[in-house]
């Protein structure tokens, strides 16, 4: 399929599902019609061209197959929608986008958010349930089903297709927006070999980023997020050496950041800093756009990205922020200050991810014994394969080279 | 959410006699255990793969160093009740959710009904990519911002 083609068609998705939605308040049954039209439309249209109005004609497509569907079923049961369908049109539903409620209705707080993932895709991204399966890496039949319980559940929970009211918006947004960075987070650390198709997925979660920020434009955490993920993802190219190994930020070749993309962040970040409240993603975003900002790794503000992390840690009182502030406070007053900022942080934070800066910042002292232990700690307890490879690496250098 | 692996060998659990010598009726009921399972798991999305393995008649070991003198042999030699006898992949929410399959497993019947308590090895599956933002967060650690 060309990709203007299946790019209209996936701009179009949402907007025909919340149309079908709320005419028929069955979002489940909507979703399927409108995934059949979607495919009919990926055969048609290559052939014989885009119609005048690709919506309307992916809209009757879509409803065609949604009443068929329900005249089939009646012979068996008898279903109070096809009342409606049989006596007469619909009352006109005015021409409206509904990306947004489709996207409000797959964050739904009754929904784990891998099920939530996996319904975005779907439903908001256009993609297929093949395709969804294929970058999580499990069979086509298990994602169908989750795919399909959770459209019931978001069925059963009777919410209206209809933004959430004014009062819920705000904490229906913060799952919205926590759903899309999950799964950039999924095409994030991708390079090579198995997951090579997850990099779709943080291209998806940027493309469905842009679409949340188009209609809420003056949403500063909307923003925020956006240049979050332009920011961090900028250095995608510069992340992975030839074969694949993690390089880490100091010693990637900035050359090969992508500047453009660095640019649009920043851009974007500045508008939303002016514009009053300030919320974790905008905070992430301006520690990111520091470390893009710097020509190399010995120009980083440090102080800058200690202050930031610092009202991070206000806001969300999040000990892994706490873990990242240990790291800015060595930077800035030397590994000793570093080390008393996790050894205050006491038990709170258990996992690799301490042992991991612990073993950083003891370098930095030039304990490399220590270092080298940390790391191997690290290396056993991570459940992430490249990161694993990374902290074992790590300690094998250390432990080779006892002196620099 | 994250990947285990479930892993079912051989050891009895509390029943030591092998199935041959069950009554008809416990094995199908310990089958259908088994189905009854599967279908919950397939049904909630969260089954991956599910597979029971040939026996030990059927396997082979092979040794190879690399420039094409390569061995088969029988084996291996181990005792029969360390022989994996089956596994199964799920994908799920938490570990806690993966113990409680697990517990399931262990927990099908045997002779007169009774459970026969198999202890199954429960491994989690290396990911490529963090699964949550607090997990992200950290990574951005590891490769990037504060490194």
């Amino acid at each position: 399929m060309p990709d203007d083609v299946e790019d209209l068609l996936r701009e179009l998705s949402p907007q025909v599902l919340g149309t079908l939605g709320r005419r028929y308040g069955d979002f489940d049954a909507a979703e399927d019609a409108v995934q059949e039209a979607l495919l009919a439309a990926a055969t048609h249209w290559p052939r014989d061209g885009v119609p005048e109005r690709p919506r309307g004609w992916l809209l009757q497509t879509a409803e065609r197959r949604l009443v068929d569907q329900w005249r089939s079923e009646q012979s068996r049961r008898r279903r109070e929608q096809e009342t409606a369908v049989r006596d007469g049109p619909a009352p006109d539903v005015p021409d409206q986008d509904d990306t947004l409620v489709v996207l409000f209705l797959c964050c739904h707080p009754a929904l784990t958010s891998a099920s939530a993932i996996a319904l975005t895709l779907r439903a908001v991204g256009g993609l297929t349930t093949a395709e969804i399966a294929k970058a999580f890496l499990v069979p086509e039949s298990t994602m169908a089903q989750r795919i399909s319980r959770a459209k019931r559940t978001v069925q059963d929970s009777g919410e209206p297709f209809a933004l959430p009211s004014p009062a819920q918006r705000p904490t229906r947004l913060r799952q919205v927006l926590q759903v899309l960075y999950l799964i950039y987070n999924e095409g994030y650390t991708s390079s090579s070999g198995p997951a090579l198709n997850r990099t779709d997925l943080a291209d998806e979660a940027i493309r469905l980023a842009r679409l949340v920020h188009h209609q809420l434009p003056d949403d500063p955490e909307v923003t925020g997020l956006l240049a979050l993920m332009l920011l961090t993802d900028a250095r995608r190219a510069a992340r992975t050496d030839a074969a694949g190994e993690l390089v880490p930020l100091a010693a990637q070749e900035r050359s090969r950041w992508n500047h453009p993309r660095i640019a649009e962040g920043v851009a974007l970040l500045d508008s939303a800093i002016g514009s009053g409240s300030v919320g974790e993603y905008q905070l992430q975003a301006a520690i990111a756009a520091l470390h893009d900002r710097a020509p190399d790794a010995a120009a980083t503000d440090w102080p800058q990205i200690l202050a930031l992390y610092g009202l991070l840690e206000r806001i969300t009182s999040s000990p892994v922020v706490t873990l990242n502030r240990a790291v800015a406070m060595a930077m800035v007053d030397g590994p000793a200050s570093g080390l008393a900022v996790l050894d205050d942080l006491g038990d709170r934070v258990t996992g690799h991810r301490v042992d991991v800066v612990r073993a950083h910042l003891l370098e930095m002292a030039g304990d490399r014994a220590g270092a080298a232990t940390h790391f191997d700690a690290a290396a056993r307890r991570t459940s992430n394969l490249p990161e694993q490879h990374y902290l074992t690496q790590q300690a094998a250098r250390l432990r080779s080279s006892p002196t620099d | 959410m994250s990947k285990y692996l479930l892993v079912v060998d051989f050891q009895p659990g509390v029943c030591e006699a092998p199935m041959s010598q069950w009554q008809p009726d416990e094995i199908t009921a310990h089958m259908d255990y088994y189905r009854l399972l599967h279908d919950e798991l397939v049904a909630s999305g969260e089954l991956v793969q599910s597979e029971v393995l040939t026996g030990p008649e059927l396997a082979a070991v092979v040794t190879s160093d690399g420039r094409g003198s390569t061995v088969v042999t029988d084996g291996p030699f181990q005792e029969f009740k360390e022989w994996l006898a089956g596994f199964q992949v799920v994908e799920v929410e938490t570990r806690a959710r993966a113990l409680e399959i697990a517990a399931r497993l262990s927990a099908v019947p045997g002779p007169g009904g009774v459970a026969i308590q198999q202890p199954i090895q429960v491994r989690e599956v290396m990911e490529q990519a963090p699964r949550d933002t607090g997990a992200m967060d950290d990574w951005l650690q590891t490769v990037g911002d504060g490194s």
